[in-house]
């Protein structure tokens, strides 16, 4: 099993992993070293990771992984609900049906290719964020979210049936007696979820779902894949069925999905449809070709970049903005103010479909191959140096 | 024996009957050029053995069992294998992956799905697929990406694709179209070479210098029908054959 | 039976919005070959070339009049728009028809921004992969509505139709069906509206030798261009048109929903679904599942449909879209050869 992974490789996921693990040491600098933030940046990572998979490997472009998202959250928030506020059970029942939910859409949407497919997913989105909205209220809780909520008492337990109240049965957690003052915090066998142990917990979750990744990447399974993207025409000709290849990728996304939702009901065990909105699925798509589709890398850079902007621009109010330009005379900081207030706070969007269309343009490939050009160029000159430096020596 | 036998085959498009009536068999081992002016049928007769496209009426058959309503891929698990009028290759992937990936499809009977076991691992496979590029010339160019190739060597590499497959029936679409003369001698060479190995071969090919140097029998398409069969010395003094290539133009 | 006759009505106006949309998307399609994910928004911005226009025609001039006393003792103001100060009750008479005078406003700003937003940047993604087509205009379609949103606010803006058409047509009575038939009049302009567009495109295309040109390199791209015609400016102007066509269905339709800034992204979402319904590339098909799904959709919101199959009017488009896409590939008139892997 790890025999054949080359030494290149072994060195990337070590460093991933140091970098992962250091990162609230590493990121204080940039003043992006709390868990809070730390948390999205592991869980868009693993969601991004996922999404590669099937768009970075297979060139298959969707539209709707949020809803695994979305179906992930819910999912673990029940686990939280019903049985245990450990998150293991939670974690495993998300990929669980985050996985079963991909195989249904992928099983339907890979009949077709190209910008069918995009719809075809985009549409099975629409369907499951408006029927969160409306019908599946008794499961979703409808626009107020799905949430943690505090025990029911021990001596109505007896008459509580499976629909959504005010008051959570957790069976399991009751079983062992846990003992309950207000809303409980998700824990790991008794460690609490939040702050820096949720990270960590994050965190090994994504060094995991890298390593998960690369080996895909590496196998021939991933090598099929790669096919497929490059010429699916020849590959059916060369005797390949390629849509069990297909609806593996799209299920193994999807449960990646499935995992990043279940986490972040577990840093904050609160589940709503917003979630499942196509506007989250084009974050992802965006997280990916930013840092680069079909890189392993690539992704989590790009998940993390795009939080950590979110995180920075959003936060930016008109008071912030007085004080940088308090520098300028009166009218110019106004018009400053103006201009930048456009983009920054509630305007964070802008920036982001601003960065969106910037990549897409200028660099198809993503940072990643921005990088690569960069120490392409740079390995030239040097070379080149040193081949004058032969030549007249 | 037959490999493959076209019987009563019709194909529409529109108001365009592309195959009309067909009937067609290939001795297996031999080498079957299809030949004939622009529009006679020839791609889409390839096409509906390869399951692209369906014949309205009519059967294909190859080796006794029917190729019609089977998937391309399919249709390559019994044996077929098709070299395109364009190379189709992956252009994204090295050379040698290009070759490995045909072999996987062989000798697993298209993959197994394992996220684990990469294709190095497998030594005979490695080992057959740089035995191949040997063949070709192509070894040396191994770890380059195939779409930095020159037109010939992506050629040679679909072939090298196909080959890797041992299929019973190899199908050429114009294998030397667009190469120099001294790049179609190399190519006639190298595919009198695959007989040897005793690969049935269809060419559809517009040179007749290839054509007579590889056929053993050659059919002459016109308007959707097989107006003349025969050796390449029978053909060569079928007065019919001349008109369907000159008639047309000279009328 | 008055019933249906009235989901009928109902989903007509809805269905002349999504053909506008479908119809200028897929004109887009065909021709440039290009996935625009921006033309919802182009839906949109014509929607707020209304709300602009209405704006700009009520700005009021103030005059204190220090005889009259508020309240509080200060001076009242009186207000009265410009327009009226000027024209007197003409200019009354244009405030009242805003919304369908506003369509002269939106045609320029929208030809002009169409043809800027094509030669700027659609153009330059003719030869790229659908996808990166998808993904630039998907950024383009967040960046207008975030700046809308930056200057019109998040909050949805009614806009009102002129006095003449604002109560309901008692379409029961013409038909006789008795009274219980009533259609709010400007959803039936907005029909009629949306008709006499799609006829005007249609007849553009047909009988004009520049609609000729394009329904041949709607055909065969590479054919057209080999004669010597300069195909690209010609679709810089469908391009323009699509987002005029678009435009027009916006602003027109703000009295039957007051416009916000993601009404677009809703309105894409569903268009792409007519489209991929009608058959990619198929005017024809655009515009008849543009109606089709309109009706269906009113009919799935029935409150006796959906006490049998709760959620279905939450779906109906999506799923009709799925089952169609897995049965009719080309969709009800794609023709073979467009956009087929």
């Amino acid at each position: 099993m790890f025999g054949n992974s080359s030494r290149a490789d072994w060195i990337m996921l070590i460093a991933f992993s140091a970098f992962v693990l250091a990162a609230p040491i590493l990121l204080k600098p940039f003043g992006a070293a709390y868990p809070d933030l730390l948390q999205k940046f592991a869980i868009y990572g693993i969601f991004a990771i996922g999404f590669n998979i099937l768009f970075g490997l297979t060139g298959y472009l969707s539209f709707g992984h949020a809803a695994f998202l979305g179906v992930g959250s819910y999912a673990s928030v029940w686990m939280f609900k019903l049985f245990t506020m450990n998150v293991i059970p939670a974690v495993l029942f998300s990929i669980v049906v985050a996985g079963l939910f991909a195989y249904i859409i992928g099983f339907v949407s890979l009949r077709r290719s190209g910008i069918y497919f995009s719809i075809l997913t985009l549409a099975f989105a629409q369907m499951s964020y408006n029927l969160a909205y409306s019908v599946l209220t008794p499961i979703t809780n409808g626009e107020t979210g799905l949430q943690v909520r505090q025990l029911v008492p021990a001596d109505r337990a007896a008459d509580y049936v499976f629909i959504l109240r005010d008051e959570d049965l957790r069976w399991v957690d009751q079983a062992f007696g846990v003992v309950e003052e207000g809303i409980p915090i998700t824990n790991l066998f008794g460690m609490k979820m939040s702050g820096y142990p949720g990270f960590y917990f994050c965190a090994v979750l994504l060094i995991l779902g890298f390593f998960i990744a690369m080996r895909i990447a590496r196998s021939n399974f991933g090598m099929v894949l790669k096919a497929i993207k490059s010429n699916q025409n020849r590959l059916s000709y060369t005797g390949v069925n390629t849509r069990p290849y297909l609806l593996a990728a799209f299920v193994i996304s999807g449960m990646y999905a499935g995992l990043a939702g279940a986490l972040l009901a577990v840093t904050d065990p609160l589940a709503g449809a917003e979630r499942m909105q196509w506007t989250a699925s084009g974050e992802v798509v965006l997280m990916t070709i930013l840092g680069g589709a079909g890189t392993l890398l690539g992704p989590v850079l790009g998940a993390g970049i795009i939080k950590y902007f979110e995180n920075i621009f959003s936060s930016i109010n008109d008071t912030v903005l007085e004080n940088v330009f308090s520098f300028l005379p009166t009218t110019l900081q106004e018009i400053s103010i103006a201009v930048t207030s456009m983009f920054v706070g509630e305007g964070w969007h802008l920036t982001l479909g601003l960065m969106f269309m910037i990549i897409v343009i200028f660099l198809p490939g993503g940072l990643m191959q921005g990088l690569n050009h960069l120490i392409g160029l740079f390995k030239r000159k040097i070379s080149t140096k040193s081949v004058s430096a032969d030549s007249s020596g | 024996m037959a490999i493959l036998e076209v019987a009563d085959v019709n194909k529409r498009f529109g108001g365009l009957h592309a195959l009309h009536h067909l009937n067609l068999q290939v001795e297996e081992g031999t080498t079957h050029a299809i030949i004939g002016p622009n529009g006679a049928g020839k791609s889409t007769l390839l096409n509906c053995f390869v399951g692209r496209l369906i014949p309205e009426t009519g059967s294909v058959t190859f080796n006794d069992a029917s190729l019609l309503g089977l998937k391309p891929h399919q249709i390559n698990q019994l044996g077929v294998s098709r070299v395109f009028q364009t190379p189709e290759i992956f252009e994204d992937l090295s050379v040698l992956e290009n070759v490995m990936i045909p072999a996987f499809a062989k000798a697993d009977g298209a993959f197994r799905i394992n996220a684990w076991q990469r294709m190095e691992s497998r030594a005979e496979i490695c080992d057959e697929a740089k035995h191949i590029l040997e063949e070709m010339g192509l070894v040396e160019q191994r770890e380059v990406l195939s779409s930095t190739l020159s037109r010939g060597d992506k050629r040679r590499l679909e072939l090298a694709m196909c080959l890797i497959q041992h299929p019973k029936l190899l199908l050429l679409d114009e294998p030397t179209a667009g190469m120099s003369r001294a790049d179609t001698n190399n190519t006639i060479e190298l595919l009198k070479g695959i007989s040897e190995h005793g690969i049935t071969k269809i060419i559809i090919e517009h040179d007749m210098h290839v054509v007579f140097s590889l056929a053993d029998r050659i059919s002459v398409l016109a308007q959707g029908t097989v107006i003349a069969e025969g050796t390449p010395d029978e053909i060569k003094g079928d007065p019919k054959v001349i008109e369907a290539y000159l008639g047309g133009e000279l009328g | 039976m008055d019933a249906i006759i009235l989901q009928i009505l109902n989903g007509l106006d809805k269905g002349g919005a999504y053909a506008l949309i479908a119809l200028g998307l897929t004109l887009t399609f065909g021709t440039l070959g290009v996935v625009n994910f921006a033309h919802g928004a182009l839906f949109m911005l014509g929607a707020f070339c209304a709300v602009s226009f209405n704006k700009l025609i009520s700005l009021e001039q103030v005059v204190l009049d220090a005889t009259q006393k508020t309240a509080w003792g200060t001076a009242l103001e009186i207000r009265t728009p410009y327009i009226e100060v000027w024209f007197g009750d003409i200019g009354t008479v244009l405030l009242d028809y805003s919304v369908p005078l506003s369509i002269l406003f939106a045609i320029p700003v929208m030809l002009i921004f169409g043809v800027v937003m094509e030669r700027g940047l659609i153009k330059h993604f003719y030869n790229r992969p659908h996808a990166d087509q998808i993904l630039v205009t998907f950024g383009l379609a967040i960046v207008l509505q975030e700046i809308i949103k930056h200057y019109f606010g998040a909050n949805p803006i009614p806009q009102f139709a002129p006095d003449i058409v604002a109560g309901s047509a008692n379409i029961g009575l013409w038909l006789g069906l008795g009274d219980s038939v009533v259609y709010p009049w400007w959803r039936l302009v907005y029909f009629a509206f949306s008709a006499i567009v799609i006829f005007g495109v249609f007849a553009f295309l047909q009988f004009t030798t520049f609609g000729m040109v394009v329904r041949a390199g709607m055909r065969d791209r590479e054919m057209v261009s080999l004669l010597g015609i300069n195909i690209e400016r010609r679709f810089t102007i469908i391009f323009g048109l699509a987002a005029v066509v678009a435009g027009m269905a916006g602003a027109m339709y703000t009295p039957i929903l007051p416009p916000d800034y993601h009404m677009g992204m809703d309105f894409l979402v569903l268009s792409f679904v007519v489209v991929v319904v009608g058959g990619m590339g198929s005017l024809g098909g655009a515009v008849a599942a543009g109606f089709l799904l309109g009706v269906l959709q009113s009919f799935a919101s029935m409150n006796e449909i959906k006490s049998i199959i709760p959620g279905i009017d939450q779906i109906i488009i999506y799923l009709v879209a799925v089952v169609i896409l897995l049965t009719l590939p080309r969709g009800l008139m794609g023709r073979k050869g467009v956009m087929e892997d």
